[in-house]
């Protein structure tokens, strides 16, 4: 089979060119450097999905957002909305590559290469957003929790495109961090990610979202964190209680990056800092989103 | 099997043929003949390669080229005008920024990538900024002073 390269308008010309055997290209940061970096070849047959105008924008619908497949890392951290709603993907996508990556990088691409690294999975995942599939029989929504179903793998059909990401509106009062630990604050991929999402209601803790990264095959949550938190003041003890349950919700791997052991001992300081972090923001204290020096509000 | 294509390199149009596995940076090289990008790492750790596309950082070691059809690419080469080096190519030389050279064509487009984004960016900024572009040799300093000195004296 002859190599073809075809760029698509619309979805429709997407799918028809994904039905017949084609791979999807956006931003190439992860299809071309992973064929780079040996990963796997490139797919004979490409289908460049970037110039599908439908596929852009951050868009408030109902009060959910909804991010187009195409929206660039760049984009999120440049979004208000975004920084003021769902602060931890800000935070996630604020220290994902380079500069280059940032503008490039599309959120659509990232969420289904499906690596349990990936720094904006678990503010997903923790604010609930939905994967919408479209395929050649029409269109689906899958949460997140359900499309990732290992390292590198997802339940979507190989003739299905991921269109957008649909994130529910957080209830008044929540707030959101993210958390990785880094040996250096750019291109640099988690050796440690935790994401918490809180929500107080008065003096006590309404709703605890905690999710781990780089820790498990895939991105999920802890929900022995989640309820260690629940019900409390959101003090120290309640932190420290919700952060080491976090690190027992983890089975980490030994690899290039950190051991298992040392990723077990750095998961709790780490999910105690993100959760501090968000409860701090759910009380409208001042914690900045890193710095990505463009791409930003200012 | 080769696919006909265009690519809008610094203003101008040029016809080639490529492969559809080819990356921006062969094709700008190769095809094109513009050789001021390098290749470094060839995966889109050093930056070495970096270009802009419709004004935005790419690592085009890792960019399929025919994806770059109809867009503006920028490389090393576009960024001097009629008057000879641009403000911020004069300031690399005058703050030593520049030692053996080979990624200081990155450093430039990525700091010019910044400077459009963010015209008078912090020190921090910058090295956030270059943080994508390796140096082997000049320790960074001298880079950080260059971009530096043209801060806020830049139109966006």
């Amino acid at each position: 089979m002859s190599r073809t390269f075809a760029s698509a308008a619309t979805v429709d010309e997407a799918l028809e060119a994904i039905a017949s055997g084609a791979r999807p290209v956006a931003g190439g940061t992860d299809l071309v450097v992973g064929a780079r970096q040996g990963k796997a070849a490139l797919p004979e047959a490409i289908v460049a999905i970037d110039r599908i105008d439908g596929l852009r924008g951050i868009e408030q619908r109902d009060g959910a957002l909804r991010l187009g497949a195409l929206v660039t890392h760049e984009d999120i951290v440049a979004s208000t909305v975004i920084r003021e709603r769902i602060t931890a993907l800000a935070d996630a996508s604020a220290i994902v590559g380079s500069h280059a990556t940032r503008a490039q990088g599309t959120i659509g691409g990232n969420v289904m290469n499906a690596s349990p690294a990936m720094d904006t999975g678990g503010p997903l995942l923790c604010f609930d957003a939905v994967a919408v599939l479209h395929g050649p029989d029409g269109g689906r929504r899958l949460p997140l929790a359900e499309l990732w179903t290992g390292p590198g793998s997802t339940a979507s059909e190989p003739a299905e495109l991921l269109v957008a990401l649909e994130v529910p509106a957080p209830a008044a009062g929540t707030g959101s961090a993210y958390v990785r630990l880094e040996y250096r604050r750019q291109m640099e991929i988690a050796i440690v990610g935790v994401s918490a999402v809180v929500t107080t209601d008065a003096d006590s803790v309404a709703d605890a979202r905690v999710a781990i990264t780089a820790l498990a095959p895939t991105i999920r949550r802890v929900p022995d964190a989640e309820s260690a938190l629940l019900g409390t003041d959101g003090g120290d003890d309640a932190i420290a209680a919700a952060a080491a349950a976090a690190a027992a919700g983890s089975s980490p791997i030994s690899d290039v990056r950190g051991s298992a052991g040392y990723r077990m001992a750095m998961a709790e300081v780490i999910a105690r800092r993100a959760i501090a972090a968000a409860i701090a923001r759910a009380r409208g204290e001042e914690v900045p989103i890193p710095a990505s020096a463009i791409g930003r509000n200012g | 099997m080769s696919v006909s294509a265009v690519l809008t390199v610094n203003g101008t149009s040029y016809e080639v043929e490529l492969d559809p596995h080819v990356s921006l940076l062969d094709a700008v090289r190769d095809a094109v003949g513009l050789t001021g990008s390098k290749e470094g790492c060839d995966d889109s750790e050093c930056g070495a390669c970096m270009m802009l596309l419709d004004g935005k950082p790419v690592n085009s070691c890792s960019y399929l080229a025919l994806q770059a059809e109809g867009r503006e690419v920028t490389t090393v080469e576009g960024l001097a005008g009629g008057e000879g080096l641009a403000p911020l190519q004069r300031a690399f030389l005058e703050h030593f920024g520049v030692q053996c050279g080979f990624c200081t064509p990155g450093m430039l487009i990525s700091a010019t990538a910044l400077l459009r984004a963010n015209p008078d960016p912090s020190e921090d900024e910058v090295r956030i900024a270059l943080s994508g572009n390796l140096c082997r040799c000049t320790g960074y300093g001298g880079i950080v002073k260059a971009v530096r000195s043209v801060a806020g004296s830049r139109p966006s």
